[in-house]
């Protein structure tokens, strides 16, 4: 069973539990639920929750679901944030680095050129590296963040999931980075959007790679 | 207590929102400014102001990319803050 969080003003909760049931059980996480039992993985969604005021994320990480997915992610637990859920890991310390405002200052939502970096992790052991995704983004703060030691680390370390592909950055992302993952690799965040990729109907189901790799973990106790 | 606390993106970070009022400055007359940035500031009163640095790590800043001032002032002065001297009226350009 797949939990999807929903907070006041996520808005792609409801197709992350459709994209979720393509591959197996789904079912949306109030964000005041605290009791996480039964479930297998969590998507933090995209969306703008609590409006968004102050910094993306910043105020749904108090969120009192937000303790139970740390203690989820901690135990091991996969765990994928996308856009806004991606937000939240980082104003959370879930994932590193952190999302500014795009170059651009304009909200932007196209089709974008994935390439995966591959990786141990539960979840991107699933993509191999090179892989490359058409996934599409809508965003206003995606422009991937961390200091440039910091970068070095994550590149060294593997924790680096996704680039956009080769002249595709649409946001001035550091180093292209769409996706980074935790060091145990169990934590996942990306600005595209997977749960909208699921179907050629609307060009693309390279997404659903990622709902598979969730939907396979076996049962954290 | 009142505080106001003053939030800024780091520098060497590229701050666009800076950059875009940087660009529309000489359209409108005022030449030679340089380095534009923009924060924002968070006003507040407090039952305890020793709690500030944390709120503003926890919340109202983000220390990754953003730097954070904190000023305390006694709210039973006229309700100015003490820098509140320094800044006078807006200069127009034109006038002298």
């Amino acid at each position: 069973m797949i939990g999807v969080l929903q907070f006041p003003g996520s808005c792609d909760e409801r197709d992350a539990v459709a994209a979720s049931e393509r591959v197996g059980e789904a079912r949306l996480v109030w964000h005041e639920e605290t009791d996480l039992g039964g479930l297998d993985g969590i998507v933090v969604p995209g969306g703008f929750s609590y409006g968004d005021y102050l910094r993306a994320g910043a105020i749904a990480r108090f969120a009192p679901a937000m303790e139970s997915v740390a203690r989820f992610a901690a135990e091991g637990g996969p765990v994928l944030g996308i856009c806004n859920g991606f937000q939240v890991l980082c104003e959370a310390g879930l994932l590193p680095g952190a999302l500014l405002p795009n170059e651009s200052l304009r909200f932007l939502c196209r089709q974008v050129e994935l390439v995966s970096e591959g990786g141990e992790g539960p979840l991107m052991s699933a993509i191999p590296k090179g892989e490359r995704l058409s996934i599409p983004v809508k965003h206003m703060s995606g422009r991937y963040f961390a200091p440039g030691a910091e970068l070095d680390r994550l590149e060294a370390g593997g924790q680096v999931a996704f680039r956009y592909a080769e002249g595709q950055n649409p946001n001035g992302s550091a180093r292209g980075i769409a996706g980074v993952a935790n060091e145990a690799g169990n934590v996942l965040g990306l600005m595209p959007h997977p749960e909208h990729a699921v179907d050629p109907l609307t060009g693309s189901d390279d997404g659903l790679a990622l709902f598979r790799a969730l939907a396979r973990q076996p049962a954290t106790a | 207590m009142k505080a106001k606390v003053l939030i800024r993106p780091k520098q060497g970070i590229l701050d666009p929102q800076g950059k875009a009022v940087e660009r529309a400055l000489p359209a409108l007359g005022f030449e030679g400014i340089r380095e534009v940035r923009v924060g924002r500031l968070v006003e507040l009163e407090t039952d305890d102001p020793s709690k500030l640095d944390e709120l503003c790590e926890k919340l109202l800043a983000n220390p990754l990319i953003e730097d954070f001032e904190v000023e305390t002032y006694d709210d039973d002065s006229s309700g100015d803050p003490p820098d509140s001297r320094t800044s006078g009226p807006l200069t127009r350009p034109g006038s002298s």
